[in-house]
């Protein structure tokens, strides 16, 4: 069974962590990983950095622009992944623009993935009926899930249509936004919330940007199965070094 | 085989809406609605007055008898220069204004890299009594301080793009993180036939009128409503689409693209996207950019802001992939001698992107009894500064 189906399945709230390959420097991809199971965190987001990531903010752009400066590119990333499961069990997700997907080819992206142990992707700019049409079975060939976002636009009927073609969990994004944009949940986030938990989706639900403290965690979690946290963690990262991540998410989790 | 959009939002292999779902809802009701509401009389009618009363139109199609008989052929020079504010950019931004408003949106963004399509932006957000934001790379707004100074003027805010690169791809990468976080008040003016569709066709459409006025007048002048060769400069590729679009299906009529060599297409410092681009998405469309091995997209360069742009409208790579179109690229030099020659043969001082498409006149010859069709995009008031320094005037 795939590991994300696996950690789906557990009876608690999920905290999933998103980091830049290659951030703060090339080589702390492996140690950051390392430092994120040893405190507990439930599912690992990995972004391949693009030069033109425009799902996201002001830090996690930055973050990518330094991952880039530092060297890192697809083939290095895969090469670092080289027989990471022998020491991560927790489930990896990859979280990239189509662009360089394309240019690696799809196909041998899939397989590289399925070597290295990786689990899911989350590509923001290929869209649902692209991937549908054109993608899926590649995809499925090399045991990879696909998931997709949804936000506070997203139409009901795209919604299911959503929670149709995807096999892991659907992102959900808390408000109309880029990572990172917002800090705190409002009332409209809660009843966006109970509104999707209520759909009686097949996908189990993890809410993700704006979540930055124990506060808006448990806002998000309370109806879902799980939140994501990218920004802040790129933050921390790069007030306080890479070898302080299990400061971090105990103040997330207390 | 048609060269223009099919019902999916495609041009051949080119084209689609490669989007963040946030973008979906904005990009979705532009999708069902553009048509719709283009279509309209009403739409037409204030469409049409504003282009007559406002922008100018049409705009004249003038012979230019003294490089046609230098070039032994007929040359004809369509005016887009002669454009309010100064360029055919203008079309495009009132066309999107009019069906900003009809679809309820009381804010606008834009991108712009010279300063151009900010200032069409501004002006028309001006005559609407519309907020408008300009993004424009940090970089720009320091080479560009003339343009920066219009759009101020215009009651329009710039806000400097500080990411990345800090040139004009940075500035549309800002603009769509800005109406991703403003999904619903906001439409955003795209200046060219690039980004998710419908975005491509819908730009041409609004440029169409520039083939479209051609058509008549070749027809007063020389009993055809077609010319054999239509040539234009690409660098998104929005005047070229416009010349181009109601000849794209009309085989005798040979199209010529003419793109930014920059100091030359193996400098390492050019913008000549077809000669060095691959198939890739770019603001949401698939089309051929400049990118690295690893799919980083890369900063391209010319002399003229207005054509370094990394990718090209996916339906102008179309035209390149199927040959439908000839593309050839011109250096910095010879633009900039063609700035000179436009000048000083015609009277007709143009801007820096205009001057590369008369270049090809150096490049190959045609027959006399041709009619040659230029488009003369935009003037080159905005490049006096480039212009001074270059030719130390």
């Amino acid at each position: 069974m795939n590991r994300i189906t696996q950690t789906l399945g557990k009876d608690k709230k999920l905290l999933s962590i998103y980091f830049t390959a290659g951030y703060p420097d090339l080589e702390d991809t492996i140690p950051v990983l390392q430092q994120l199971q040893d405190s507990g965190v439930d599912m690992i987001e990995l972004g391949l950095p693009f030069s033109d990531p425009l799902a996201d903010g002001p830090t996690i752009q930055e973050s990518s622009t330094q991952a880039l400066h530092n060297g890192m590119t697809t083939e290095k990333l895969f090469s670092q992944l080289e027989g990471v499961r022998d020491k991560i069990h927790v489930p990896l997700v990859v979280m990239g623009y189509f662009n360089p997907m394309m240019q690696y080819g799809v196909e041998r992206f899939c397989k590289r993935c399925q070597e290295v142990g990786v689990d899911g992707l989350i590509v923001p700019d290929l869209p649902v009926d692209v991937y549908h049409e054109q993608y899926q079975s590649v995809f499925q060939q090399h045991g990879l899930m696909n998931m997709f976002l949804i936000t506070p636009q997203t139409p009901d009927s795209r919604i299911r249509y959503i929670d149709e073609v995807s096999e892991g969990f659907i992102y959900m994004v808390s408000s109309a936004a880029t990572t990172g944009a917002k800090s705190s949940f409002g009332d409209e986030q809660e009843a966006y919330f109970k509104r999707i938990a209520s759909m009686g989706l097949k996908s189990k639900l993890l809410v993700g940007f704006g979540i930055s403290n124990s506060t808006t965690y448990q806002a998000a979690v309370a109806h879902s199965k799980g939140a994501i946290i990218g920004s802040a963690f790129i933050k921390h990262l790069k007030n306080h070094g890479s070898d302080s991540v299990a400061n971090f998410i105990k103040q997330i989790r207390d | 085989m048609s060269y223009h959009v099919n019902e999916k939002g495609y041009y051949g292999d080119f084209g689609g809406a490669f989007i963040p779902e946030m973008l979906y809802p904005n990009v979705e009701e532009l999708r069902q609605n553009y048509l719709k509401i283009t279509n309209e009389e009403d739409f037409k009618k204030e469409f049409d007055a504003l282009l007559r009363d406002y922008v100018g139109r049409p705009t004249p199609l003038y012979f230019a008898s003294r490089l046609s008989e230098k070039y032994n052929t007929k040359i004809y020079l369509k005016r887009e220069d002669l454009c309010h504010t100064g360029a055919h950019k203008i079309n495009n931004t009132i066309g999107q204004i009019l069906l900003a408003k009809r679809l309820g949106k009381n804010r606008i963004i834009a991108e712009t890299g010279a300063g151009q399509h900010g200032v069409a932006t501004a002006t028309v957000c001006a005559l609407m009594g519309i907020q408008c934001v300009v993004y424009m790379g940090e970089l720009d707004i320091q080479r560009q301080a003339p343009n920066v100074a219009r759009m101020k003027m215009l009651g329009a805010e710039v806000r400097p793009a500080q990411s990345g690169s800090k040139t004009l791809k940075d500035a549309t990468n800002e603009a769509i993180r800005d109406w991703i976080n403003n999904p619903v008040d906001t439409h955003y003016i795209i200046g060219s036939v690039v980004g998710p569709h419908p975005y491509p066709d819908m730009v041409a459409r609004f440029q169409a009128v520039i083939s479209e006025e051609c058509k008549s007048q070749l027809q007063d002048v020389e009993g055809r409503d077609y010319p054999d060769h239509v040539i234009a400069c690409v660098g998104g590729g929005s005047n070229a689409a416009g010349l181009y679009y109601h000849y794209l299906d009309d085989k005798r009529v040979n199209i010529i693209a003419v793109e930014a060599a920059g100091k030359g297409i193996d400098s390492g410092e050019s913008a000549a996207t077809s000669a060095l681009g691959k198939e890739g998405i770019i603001h949401g469309s698939k089309t051929l950019l400049m990118q690295t091995e690893d799919g980083q997209i890369t900063e391209p360069y010319s002399i003229s802001a207005g054509l370094d742009y990394p990718g090209v409208g996916p339906m102008h790579a179309h035209l390149y992939r199927s040959q439908r179109a000839e593309f050839v690229s011109i250096p910095d030099q010879e633009a900039m001698d063609w700035g000179l020659t436009l000048s000083q043969m015609e009277g007709i001082i143009p801007a820096i992107e205009t001057a590369h498409a008369f270049a090809i006149l150096d490049q190959r010859s045609f027959e006399k009894d041709d009619v040659v069709l230029f488009n003369c995009s935009g003037r080159g008031d905005k490049d006096l500064a480039t212009y001074i320094d270059y030719f130390k005037l």
